[in-house]
């Protein structure tokens, strides 16, 4: 600890901190720019300035200098630092002159304005008026991607979003060309840029000069309501704010999750919002004369119930789609029970997690802040950067601490760290050393090593053995101690994690999604699971929210809300439940998934016991008490043990993502209009490689 | 004047061989291996005794740098730097040493590099310096070939020289950014602390030094530390390469001794100032960054670092720029002030937007089209980039205006008065309507 004092206050602040960290520990603001805690430091807006006594006279940059560097007085006494004076105050305004010299005076048209550093920071720091009279530098605006708007006037060039992109994202494509004052922030021969997380940049951009084109001239920041909840496009369950107008979802901004997504979210999570508006099922359907025709909702019930009147209980089936929320999955869980069909299933894709193999066995233990304390890692069959792109940065921010030996099984593509590869399937799997002695040896001999393994590899007919022998490896390894517990399951679906929680699996003598599409039910409840092709033969009732694959063959369209209109549940692929706050609400007569079976079941005479969330929560909670908390309970490691004990040979065959196009996993995302131009943009980049 | 036996560069001019075989006969390479082997301490002591000053402008005891280089290793190599990348306007002393006399650069470099316990010297060459690069990669050709450096050499100390060409700009002449270009990034300088001393060349200890610091000091060690201190005065002692540019009858780049006068200086080596005394205007003593000095300051000021300080200017590089009365002096400073525009990296605000707009300021006042009142907003400006930016380019733009300002105001003032009353004379009359 080091001690020092600012502005007359004594403080004791850790030796790694900066004079500016130490500053608002004493309480004293300093303005800054260029400064952000999750990048490097780079000194050069200069307005951090503060005064140090007995060093230069000079004023110091408080974000580079640590206070390690402050010397004592001549007797002893503290270093002192200085926040108010003079000299300080004349620097800022000396600074903040020169920043807004060559700034365009075009807030009123400016999207950033309202929340806006550099204008809260003239207004507190600057002085009223101007002494500039030549004419303003004009910068040419550059194309950086459909995602990313640039009015590049307005960069003051605090290259935040270089370093954010160099760092975080794992990817130098954007760049300070030119020097002095004609230097510009661009990417390389104005290419779009391809990163996941390139959307953090224009929350990180000061100024206005990098906005969301999307959003660019939709709306005011002070016009809006603001929505603190969940994001539910990958498992990650990344804290994000909604802001509405009205009924309309305008954009989703991040909110800061240190056990999660930091404050960063992905562009998928952040650009989606145009998919909530079109494509949307506002009132139910029913199939009549091989045409679905608009109905109302008793109507829409009434076919359900004749269906289900004919059709044998055991021949009645459930699928739960990525986007369902946990109290969706047990109000329909409920209702199947009451009709007595085993048939339910939260795994469209063929995933083999199952609840009885033990939680340990399908979440993510080691935890992502755990990465950072991690010390090797295996990735079999998974794409971290596309399946869980947060997660993937975390993996990247402690690949960068230091040494972090990364081996890979399955596809050989670009994650933004270096990594061993080992080779592309299960043989690889089934003998680590032979593919790489030097990699196998890292990872046994490492304190921390964490496996993870990807629903690409869990899904099919080799899921099984595969997860069982990444348990072996794991016990091998020493992965799973008292302490550590490094053997994780990828899961991509928001969904995926609760419905295994609460047992949406087939019970005794149940079909399996699989099993239930070809041929296994006859009447069929598609809650949302857009991603499996159902076959003629099943009547389907569909229940989701945008007019995507499931809908157009559904029998019964039942429509409901969508994530940002419902409050609900979800658990994340670490287990941590959390709930996400209704927004705005859903459009025509869409209803809340669970009141929609709620109702359902008093049609066909099963009524259910709750007739609010409330009391489906309260059912909900006296089974699964830690889905009322957002902490995470850790699982019974013992589970992975009873798994290796199941290792068997392996069959021969490839490991694959099961993400194949990262900006179109579920209905909402291909519903946007941003969304698929980002796709058609990543897949033309990587038909341009192949070339 | 110095005497020539005094001197250290013997063949500054390039007249005699510059061979490696005719430089050892005028004496480099004598006896470097003894020098190594009275060891660090004595060199490092006898280079402070000697009171050598770095001669790159800002005038840093030499010895005192070398010495806070870790004595011991721990594991990352040392590193010594030669910063050759003379891109102050009006400095041409390096490029002589480095075409024309480069064994005593190479030399000082196996001695600094022992010294401070490199093993490897990158030189830095300003990316312009296309003939001085091929010079000097000759002669540290030459000296691989007869085994002076490299490992097992004669002189008993394992030493490797890379001669790395810039780009051209003026940035990498500061020594951070010039490590940044080095390493293949983009020049821009670091932020301090920490020093290059502790955190330098690819995070290792490295000495960033001038070329001449670095020649001279074999000399110095060879002939003693007392020998160089005995020339000039206290603090302000040894020779040093005069490069005078300008109005004087014959410019030149000349080995002198601290402290001489400047009209010693001008008289004894460049045939006086054109037009005589009575015609000298103003001086830049030390490179453009420096402020200027009218005429009856530094006629008879001693040439050295404190001596120019007395009268509030820089010994900087020691490149003199003399101007005589035909001079636009506003007009002069006005283009250093595009000069430090064009070649501000562009990383910290003040420098970045401040450049610009002192250059804009003065193109103004060239031609009189300001408000007398614009003086003191200059000023302000150039006060508000002083001591606020990452490097010292920032100070180094700001300084010329402050010169200019603090001593040929009235000529300033008198341009913006003829400028308004001329205002009115092409403006349209006002004829009563017919």
């Amino acid at each position: 600890m080091t001690q020092l004092k600012v502005d007359g206050r004594e403080v004791e602040v850790p030796d790694h901190f900066t004079l500016l960290q130490a500053c608002e520990e004493a309480g004293a603001e300093i303005p800054r720019f260029c400064f952000h805690e999750r990048l490097s430091i780079a000194g050069n807006c200069r307005m951090c300035l503060v005064e140090v006594k007995g060093g230069p006279p000079k004023p110091a940059a408080s974000c580079a200098m640590g206070v390690k560097d402050l010397r004592k007085g001549p007797n002893g006494e503290l270093p002192e630092v200085f926040t108010t004076t003079p000299m300080v105050k004349k620097a800022r305004e000396g600074v903040m002159e020169f920043l807004l010299i060559n700034h365009p005076l075009d807030c009123p048209i400016c999207d950033q304005g309202g929340e806006c550093d550099l204008q809260d920071q003239a207004m507190a720091y600057g002085v009223d008026s101007s002494r500039y009279v030549e004419n303003k530098r004009a910068v040419e605006d550059k194309y950086i991607g459909p995602l990313v708007k640039t009015i590049m006037t307005r960069c003051i060039h605090c290259t935040r979003c270089v370093r954010f992109t160099t760092e975080v994202a794992g990817i130098s494509e954007l760049g300070l060309v030119g020097r002095g004052e004609d230097a510009e922030i661009t990417t390389y021969l104005e290419q779009a840029m391809t990163s996941e997380l390139q959307g953090n940049v224009i929350d990180l951009c000061p100024v206005g000069a990098l906005t969301s084109r999307p959003y660019a001239f939709q709306a005011r920041p002070w016009e809006l309501t603001k929505t603190e909840t969940i994001d539910v496009m990958d498992a990650v369950g990344s804290g994000i704010r909604v802001d509405t107008r009205g009924r309309e979802v305008m954009r989703i901004l991040p909110r800061t999750n240190e056990a999660v997504n930091e404050e960063w979210i992905s562009d998928k999570t952040r650009f989606v919002w145009d998919g909530l508006r079109v494509q949307r099922l506002d009132k139910p359907y029913v199939r009549k004369d091989g045409r679905l025709q608009p109905a109302s909702w008793p109507e829409a019930f009434a076919a359900v119930k004749a269906q289900l009147d004919s059709t044998d209980p055991s021949k009645v089936g459930a699928i739960a789609g990525d986007l369902s929320a946990v109290e969706d999955m047990w109000a329909m869980k409920r209702l199947m029970g009451e009709i007595g069909s085993p048939n339910i299933d939260c795994r469209q894709d063929g995933s083999i997690s199952h609840p009885a193999d033990g939680r340990a066995s399908y979440i993510f233990n080691t935890t992502i802040a755990g990465i950072e304390d991690a010390d090797a890692l295996l990735i079999i069959g998974a794409n971290p950067r596309f399946e869980a792109s947060l997660l993937n940065a975390r993996i990247r921010k402690r690949w960068r601490m230091d040494n972090f030996p990364i081996g890979v099984v399955g596809e050989n593509t670009d994650l933004r760290y270096d990594y061993t590869y080992l080779g592309a399937g299960t043989d690889t799997l089934s003998d680590i050393e032979g593919a790489s002695q030097g990699f196998f040896e890292a990872l046994k001999g490492a304190e921390r090593p964490m496996i993870i393994v990807g629903q690409g590899a869990l899904s099919g007919r080799n899921g099984s053995a595969i997860l069982a022998s990444a348990a072996a490896l794991a016990r091998e390894i020493g992965a799973v101690t008292d302490s550590w517990n490094g053997f994780n399951v990828m899961q991509t679906a928001a969904s995926r994690v609760g419905g295994l929680d609460i047992g949406f699996v087939p019970g005794e003598g149940g079909h399996t999604a699989g099993e239930m599409v070809s041929g296994g039910v006859d009447l069929l409840f598609n809650m949302g699971a857009d991603e499996i092709d159902i076959p003629e033969g099943p009547f389907v009732v569909y229940m989701g929210s945008h007019g995507d694959k499931g809908a157009s063959r559904a029998d019964v369209i039942l429509p409901t809300a969508a994530y940002t209109e419902k409050s609900g549940t979800y658990v994340n692929l670490e287990g941590r439940a959390q709930v996400a706050s209704r927004a705005s609400f859903p459009p025509g007569e869409a209803k809340e998934d669970w009141a929609v079976i709620r109702a359902l079941s008093a049609v066909i005479g099963r009524q259910l016991p709750f007739d609010s969330l409330m009391q489906l929560r309260k059912e909900l909670y006296a089974e699964h008490g830690f889905m009322r908390t957002d902490a995470i309970v850790p699982a019974e490691p013992g589970a992975i043990t009873s798994l290796a004990d199941r290792a068997e040979k392996l069959q021969s065959m490839p490991l694959t993502s099961n993400v194949t196009d990262f900006y179109l996993t579920n209905p909402i995302a291909r519903a946007s209009k941003v969304m698929a131009e980002c796709s058609r943009l990543a897949s033309q980049a990587h038909l341009e490689a192949a070339e | 004047m110095l005497a020539d036996k005094d001197r250290i560069f013997t063949n500054i001019y390039g007249l005699r061989d510059k061979s490696l075989k005719a430089a050892m006969k005028r004496g480099h390479f004598d006896g470097t291996k003894e020098i190594v082997e009275k060891g660090r301490d004595w060199i490092i002591n006898e280079m402070k005794a000697s009171g050598l000053r770095g001669r790159g402008g800002a005038g840093f005891p030499t010895g005192l740098k070398w010495s806070f280089m870790p004595k011991e290793s721990a594991g990352r190599p040392h590193y010594l730097v030669v910063n050759a990348d003379e891109s102050e306007p009006g400095t041409c002393k390096d490029r002589e040493i480095m075409r024309n006399d480069p064994f005593t650069l190479i030399e000082g470099c196996l001695i600094a590099g022992f010294a401070m316990g490199a093993h490897t010297a990158y030189i830095y060459i300003r990316g312009e310096y296309i003939r001085e690069r091929e010079a000097l990669q000759k002669a540290v050709d030459e000296c691989y070939e007869e085994g002076l450096l490299g490992a097992d050499n004669k002189c008993g100390w394992d030493f490797d020289i890379v001669v790395h060409h810039g780009a051209g700009a003026y940035i990498c002449g500061e020594e951070t950014a010039l490590l940044e270009s080095l390493e293949g990034k983009k020049g821009q300088p670091r932020l301090k602390p920490p020093f290059p001393a502790n955190v330098g060349l690819y995070g290792c200890p490295t000495t960033v030094n001038n070329v001449e610091s670095i020649a001279v000091a074999p000399t110095i060690l060879r002939r003693g530390a007392g020998w160089f201190a005995g020339i000039g005065r206290e603090n302000n002692t040894g020779t040093k390469l005069f490069c005078i540019s300008g109005h004087v009858e014959q410019p030149c780049t000349v080995e002198e001794a601290m402290s001489i006068s400047f009209r010693e200086l001008i008289d004894k080596h460049c045939g006086g100032v054109r037009g005589g005394w009575d015609n000298l205007l103003a001086v830049i003593p030390g490179g453009s960054s420096v402020p200027l000095v009218p005429a009856k300051d530094i006629i008879d000021a001693p040439m050295d670092f404190d001596g120019l300080k007395d009268i509030k200017t820089s010994l900087g590089t020691a490149a003199v720029i003399v101007m005589d009365k035909s001079t636009d002096i506003v007009k002069a400073i006005a283009r250093i002030s595009y000069f430090y525009k064009h070649e501000s990296c562009g990383q910290c605000t003040p420098c970045r937007e401040g450049t610009g707009w002192m250059w804009r300021v003065m193109e103004r006042m060239v031609v009189g089209n300001a408000k007398k009142s614009e003086i003191d907003m200059l000023l302000q400006v150039t006060k508000q980039v002083e001591g606020h930016t990452i490097c010292a380019l920032g100070d180094a733009a700001a300084w010329p205006i402050q010169g200019l300002m603090r001593h040929f105001r009235p000529e300033i003032e008198r341009r913006i008065d003829e400028f308004s009353r001329n205002a009115d004379l092409d403006r349209p009359h006002l004829v009563a309507a017919e």
